[in-house]
């Protein structure tokens, strides 16, 4: 934003508009010279001109080579290529077609079920596991990026002693003889340091060390380890307890901070639930209504029919004055602030009429008292055991990092550590800063990290070995709800890696063991199956079981299908194993090793992704009566002073995705912006300090400061900053190295997630942040469209009556008719949370290069889907809705008529097919498309020189190159596998054969694709919805992508405009 | 002032206009030539393997079938090559000590794979699948050729587009029947102008011309 905004202008804009007016970034609203270009062309100037002079003499040069060399390129020859066959080829193994395996993604105390394909070997992309109760088939946006990380050339390689290169058995020799030198002590001078661990194997492991020696300690930090919440429950039941949210039971849901939908381990399971609700017809499920109380805006925030932005601090008071409203013991209602006294009266009505039908749900950056009273909320709603479960937490170990951190690092200061094990983590960058870890370590005698980067922490230890990932060891995680999956490795370690459990089995007193053999015996004595096989009968068996192939150690394949349709394809029948041909001996199979009990089992579980009766049972905990008494209600801020809250990135996390490049790149879902972090404010804020964008700031407390640049969101609670953790690494990677600001040093072990009193100084420093928000802008009227479910019952048609004139349906080429398949998709925007999994989705199937940020900066980023995401409203507290723009696969594609070489056309399905190989980047198709969908290779952006990505790279998707157009292609690899399988099976392709990309790894399954043709077909059956519409339809280029209207619930009490005709348009 | 250009001139201008026309048309033309020219292709080019293993001896003299060692090619987009494993169930007992196959018995001791020479190699930004042309008819020889005959292995045919379009605009000219798609030297029992379209219509053959067919 180069241009000063004038909020106050905008403010009165809005106010004047009639009716509704959707915008995607103040500038747009202040119209200012930068959206303009944006909005007309469709790369910005700079990104498309030559800017060197071209003269006569210079521009016939080019044409008389390009001439030659567009003659002479016909006429290369290939180079030579090498076929490489297996010397004993697996037998589940079919070159050419892909195996899905199911496994998990361990990922702050909890595991996400997936099924991981991999090609000959290598594992390319990663799916949820459909039979797994946390993901259902879906994956968020960290799963998605995995598969990046697994082959992130920056993760280390060598095992190292103080930088020199060691093999792992000096490591073991050292750490034995200073264990045993702890004998004597019972292990005093032992800790071991992890992030928080939910696998029951490596949690049992450590106690075993622990047993011991008994004076060890294990401590467990996550700098966003739900710390909050864990407190909460023991306020609230003297113990530690999870809560279980049945969302899809709800009719009424108030969220306090929590953004449920899009973060933590529930979050797919939540966002599949919550949408469950959110369908206008279908199931019939009656609509719900969110209620968010949020101080940084949040993905769930912008689904809320209510949304309040408040200050972090105040939002304990409203949850006090809300539990004394209904009733909660010990709670007396106290001052609030303006908005949420309006908002009271109502909201208690609301949820006293949907008692058992409610939840209550405070966010983890609240502190541990507001977690205690939704809780006692919940009770006294009677929603507990309705709509809400106890059970034990994920995690093994429950336990107050904070304090334990804390206890940690006075004890190194103290000098009684004579050897600390850091079990992955990167704690030296995530402790909050007044603990001074980094100074504290290193007083720790001898100091050893796992981890996957040589990072922050690693630099400062003794000892550092690399980790594995997920993808290349044999592990096991609980998921929230406590079922465990088995982690299998879908390939060997890439470099040289040990897992957490060889780590630890090196220092137990059975010595070095493989983790294979670690996991199997847990679960061997856990489920009480016998190791020992049984000698099978004389009958053959079957020829189907082999035993793990060498090498990656792989177990038995779920079949080549995407859904493993059962545990019967694991183990086929004996049948053709004997072969009776009269007249000949028969032919008797090789003998199968026999299998012990416990296999049996255990082969199921690996197939399945699960192991079966492993869920929590509901536990029975009651809120104790007094404990409102034991924690005085803290201050809420007041006046102008300035609040920061600390939030993990939601593209990096906290800062261990930092060197993923595919989220780096991603747009972060509110702000839009790519490879860097901000401080977001609220515009009027903003105004009042006299800030616009790319300011840079210094925030200042208790004597700590940072530099960090500004980012105006609306909608962002006033005199608040939202603060992302994960950037400002210094020993992240190539990727993430020197970009962004570290937040850590104003956070402190006493305000881990809000900071009060903070003092901001504008420095006069402008800093150019890269925000997509504008990039790739419609020109055209109601792109969103929204009614309230009072007048969608008054109106179902009113989608279609917002057309911007009449359809008329004419064209100048003759209509044609598609028979057979007709590809269509429907994109439901009501359930679309703007989570970004898909765009990660689209990434890892199609190839899509990462382009860094200067050339986003020049509007070159390559997503071929975009999720667009607009405001409508008051800039204080706007209505944020999510688009998802993938191509629209036009009819009446106007790219196609301009191409001058035919490398856009159309196919018989109607797909708009783009031809790579024909294609001369001339630009003239992206410069027509009015969906701005296109993207062009301005620069060779596929990195085809670090030989670690070539595994990653999808084989059924080319890779493109420099001067290439490409765009959505519906994932038309996809398309054709299932259109070969059919055809392979004499049938057609069924509903739900064809699964693109974005919607196998959308939660809310808010994306559906299929034959339009077919009338039984779920996508034909949302198109037929009233609510479906289409982009720009009065252009006439007929989109066989199209939407579905928005229908809100809101509150009648607090909207009363929502029974008139608000939706009405605005020309 | 005397003539600067003499009356021959007018001739040499004339020559050298319709010789430039000729020249820039030959220019075209050799391009299109070399293009399609075998030096471009590598059709009918043998090729220097690890191992010189012979199709005419395996298939023409043994009959052993296609599928004994391209496993997939039913299945899959990718026909296969055999692991050493394949060529070890005979030769671990026939030849089993010839100096000839020692890299195949080296394969096997030492866990290496062999390195063949893709001889049908098409673009990367093409996508071919053997599975489905074969369960629609196309036999094995149509697009190879006569492998029975081929000592070492040479690709006949160009592989350019324009011969991929030919069958696919023209199945009817190629189909043959599903029992014959391995033989070698099919003749087509009654004429292919009456037996194609027969076929075409059995097998449900609708040859796709869009470019995302191949292209994606």
């Amino acid at each position: 934003m180069n241009e000063r905004t004038d909020i106050g202008a905008l403010r009165a804009r809005l106010e004047g508009t009639r009716g509704r007016e959707y915008w995607r970034s103040l500038e747009q609203l202040a119209e200012t010279a930068e959206f303009k270009e944006f909005l007309h062309r469709e790369f910005p100037q700079n990104a498309s001109e030559w800017l060197d002079p071209v003269g006569r003499r210079g521009f016939l040069k080019l044409m008389g080579a390009s001439l030659a060399l567009a003659g002479v390129s016909a006429c290369t020859r290939q180079p030579t290529e090498e076929l490489v066959p297996y010397v004993r080829q697996p037998e589940e193994l079919v070159p050419g077609k892909p195996l899905f395996y199911a496994t998990a993604m361990p990922f702050a105390g909890a595991g996400v079920g997936l099924l991981v394909e991999s090609h000959e070997g290598r594992p390319t992309k990663i799916e949820g596991n459909p039979d797994h109760p946390s993901s259902r088939g879906a994956t968020d946006l960290f799963a998605q990026a995995a598969i990046l990380g697994l082959y992130d050339p920056d993760r280390t390689q060598t095992i190292t002693n103080l930088g020199e290169i060691r093999p792992f058995s000096s490591f073991a020799a050292e750490a034995r003889a200073i264990l045993s030198s702890q004998q004597t002590s019972q292990g005093a001078g032992v800790r071991i340091l992890s992030e928080t661990i939910a696998s029951p194997t490596l949690a049992a492991q450590i106690r075993e060390l622990l047993t011991r020696f008994p004076q060890a300690k294990w401590v467990q930090w996550e700098p966003f380890g739900r710390h909050s919440a864990r407190e909460g429950s023991r306020l609230a039941f003297g113990e530690y307890v999870d809560a279980q949210y049945a969302i899809e039971k709800a009719d009424l849901i108030v969220s306090l901070d929590a953004d449920f939908l899009c973060t933590g381990a529930s979050g797919l399971k939540h966002s599949r639930a919550f949408a469950s609700r959110r369908r206008m017809g279908g199931d019939g499920a009656p609509l719900n209504r969110l209620y968010a109380i949020e101080s940084s805006p949040t993905n769930t925030g912008s689904r809320a029919d209510h949304r309040l932005p408040l200050r972090a601090s105040q939002i304990e008071g409203v949850a006090r004055a809300l539990a004394a409203q209904l009733g909660v013991a010990g709670f007396a209602g106290g001052a609030l602030p303006e908005a949420a006294t309006r908002w009271m009266a109502p909201l208690v009505r609301d949820l006293q009429a949907s008692r058992g039908r409610s939840i209550v749900i405070a966010g983890d950056g609240q502190p541990a008292i507001v977690h205690a009273i939704a809780h006692a909320m919940n009770e006294t709603l009677g929603n507990v055991g309705a709509t809400v479960v106890y059970t034990q937490p994920a995690e093994a170990q429950p336990m107050n990092q904070l304090a334990g951190l804390r206890d940690l690092v006075a004890e190194m200061n103290a000098g009684t550590i004579e050897f600390l094990l850091i079990l992955g983590g990167n704690p030296v960058y995530t402790a909050p800063s007044d603990l001074e870890f980094a100074d504290a370590m290193q007083k720790a005698r001898l100091r050893a990290h796992l981890g996957i980067y040589e990072d922050e922490t690693a630099a400062l230890c003794h000892w550092h070995i690399p980790e594995t990932h997920f993808l290349e060891t044999w592990s096991d995680v609980r998921s929230d709800d406590g079922t465990v999956t088995i982690v299998q490795p879908l390939i060997a370690p890439l470099y040289n890696g040990r897992s957490a459990h060889e780590v630890m089995s090196a220092l137990s007193e059975n010595g070095e063991r493989s983790a294979y053999d670690i996991v199997r015996e847990y679960w061997a004595a856990q489920s009480g199956f016998s190791l020992q096989p049984v000698i099978p009968p004389p009958a053959p068996t079957s020829g189907g079981e082999v035993a793990p192939t060498g090498g990656a150690q792989i177990a038995p394949a779920p079949g080549g299908g995407v859904a493993p349709t059962g545990a019967a394809q694991i183990a086929p029948p004996g049948k053709g194993a004997v072969a009776v041909v009269p007249g000949r001996a028969p032919i008797v199979a090789a003998p199968v090793p026999a299998l012990s009990p416990f296999d049996r089992e255990w082969r199921r579980w690996l197939h399945d992704g699960i192991v079966p009766t492993t869920a929590f049972m509901p536990r029975t905990v009651a809120v104790q009566a007094n404990f409102a008494a034991q924690v005085p209600a803290s201050p809420a801020a007041a006046g102008a002073a300035l609040e920061v809250v600390f939030r993990p990135d939601p593209s990096v996390y906290d800062g261990r995705f930092a060197n993923n490049a595919w989220l780096q790149e991603l747009p972060k879902s509110l702000t839009k912006l790519t490879w860097d972090n901000a401080a977001l404010i609220s515009p009027a804020t903003a105004a009042r300090l006299n800030l616009i964008s790319g300011d840079v700031v210094e925030l200042r407390q208790g004597g700590r400061s940072l530099r960090i640049p500004v980012w105006l969101v609306p909608g962002h609670a006033p005199d608040t900053l939202t603060l992302h953790l994960g950037y400002g690494r210094t020993r992240a990677g190539r990727a993430a190295n020197g970009i962004g600001v570290d937040v850590n040093p104003l956070r402190t072990t006493g305000a881990p997630d809000i900071l009060t009193g903070v003092e901001l100084v504008k420095t006069g420093d402008v800093y150019d942040l890269a925000s997509t928000q504008d990039h790739w802008s419609l020109e055209g009227r109601n792109l969103v469209r929204v009614a309230t479910a009072a007048q969608f019952a008054q109106d179902p048609q009113f989608a279609r009556k917002q057309e911007h004139q009449p359809l008329t349906g004419l064209t100048m080429y003759g209509n044609y008719k598609y028979e057979g398949y007709a590809w269509g998709m429907a994109i439901d925007q009501n359930v679309c949370t703007g989570c970004n999994s898909c765009v990660v989705a689209c990434v890892a199937e199609n190839n899509i290069p990462v382009v860094g940020k200067s050339q986003v900066l020049n509007g070159r980023e390559m997503h071929w889907l975009r999720v667009d995401r607009y405001y409508t409203g008051d800039l204080e507290n706007p209505d944020t809705y999510h688009q998802p723009m993938p191509c629209q696969q036009c009819e009446n594609a106007p790219c196609e008529v301009v191409c001058p070489v035919s490398a856009t056309v159309h196919s018989s399905e109607g797909l708009n097919d783009m031809v790579y190989n024909r294609c001369v980047g001339t630009r003239y198709c992206s410069n027509n498309c009015p969906y701005k969908v296109r993207r062009f290779n301005f620069l060779l952006y596929s990195d085809w020189n670090t030989e670690s990505y070539w595994l990653q790279r999808n084989p059924d998707v080319t890779v493109r190159s420099r001067g290439v157009m490409e765009k959505c292609t519906y994932c038309v690899q996809r398309i054709n596998q299932a259109r070969v399988a059919a055809k392979l099976d004499d049938r057609s392709i069924r509903d739900g054969d064809v699964v693109t990309a974005c919607q196998a790894a959308c939660p809310t399954e808010a994306i559906v694709f299929g034959n339009i043709n077919d009338p039984g077909s779920r996508v034909s059956k949302l198109k037929a919805s009233p609510l479906n519409y289409g982009l720009l339809e009065e252009l006439n280029t007929r989109p066989r992508t199209t939407y579905l209207a928005i229908v809100r619930n809101p509150n009648t009490e607090l909207e009363p405009a929502a029974d008139t005709g608000e939706g009405e348009e605005r020309n | 002032m005397p003539q600067i250009f003499k009356a021959s001139a007018n001739t040499l201008a004339k020559v050298s206009i319709v010789g430039i026309l000729f020249l820039a048309g030959g220019t075209i033309g050799l391009i299109m030539v070399l293009g399609r020219s075998s030096y471009v292709t590598r059709a009918n080019e043998y090729i220097e393997q690890p191992l010189q293993f012979s199709h005419a001896h395996h298939v023409g003299d043994d009959g052993i079938d296609c599928r004994y060692c391209h496993t997939s090619v039913e299945t899959s987009s990718f026909a296969g090559i055999p692991p050493t494993k394949t060529c070890m169930n005979c030769h671990s007992q026939i030849w089993a000590n010839s100096p000839f196959l020692e890299p195949v018995r080296a394969s096997f001791r030492e866990d290496k794979s062999l390195h063949w020479i893709r001889v049908h190699d098409l673009p990367d930004f093409v996508y071919f699948n053997h599975s489905i042309h074969i369960k629609k008819g196309m036999g094995c020889e149509t697009c190879h050729g006569r492998v029975d005959r081929m000592p070492l292995m040479e690709q006949q045919a160009s592989l350019q587009m324009e011969w991929c379009v030919a069958c696919h605009r023209a199945p009817e000219q190629y189909v043959r029947p599903r029992s014959e798609i391995f033989t070698m030297g099919y003749r087509p029992t009654e004429p292919q102008s009456t037996l194609g379209p027969k076929l075409v219509k059995a097998y449900q053959i609708s040859a796709n011309t869009s470019c995302s067919t191949c292209h994606r």
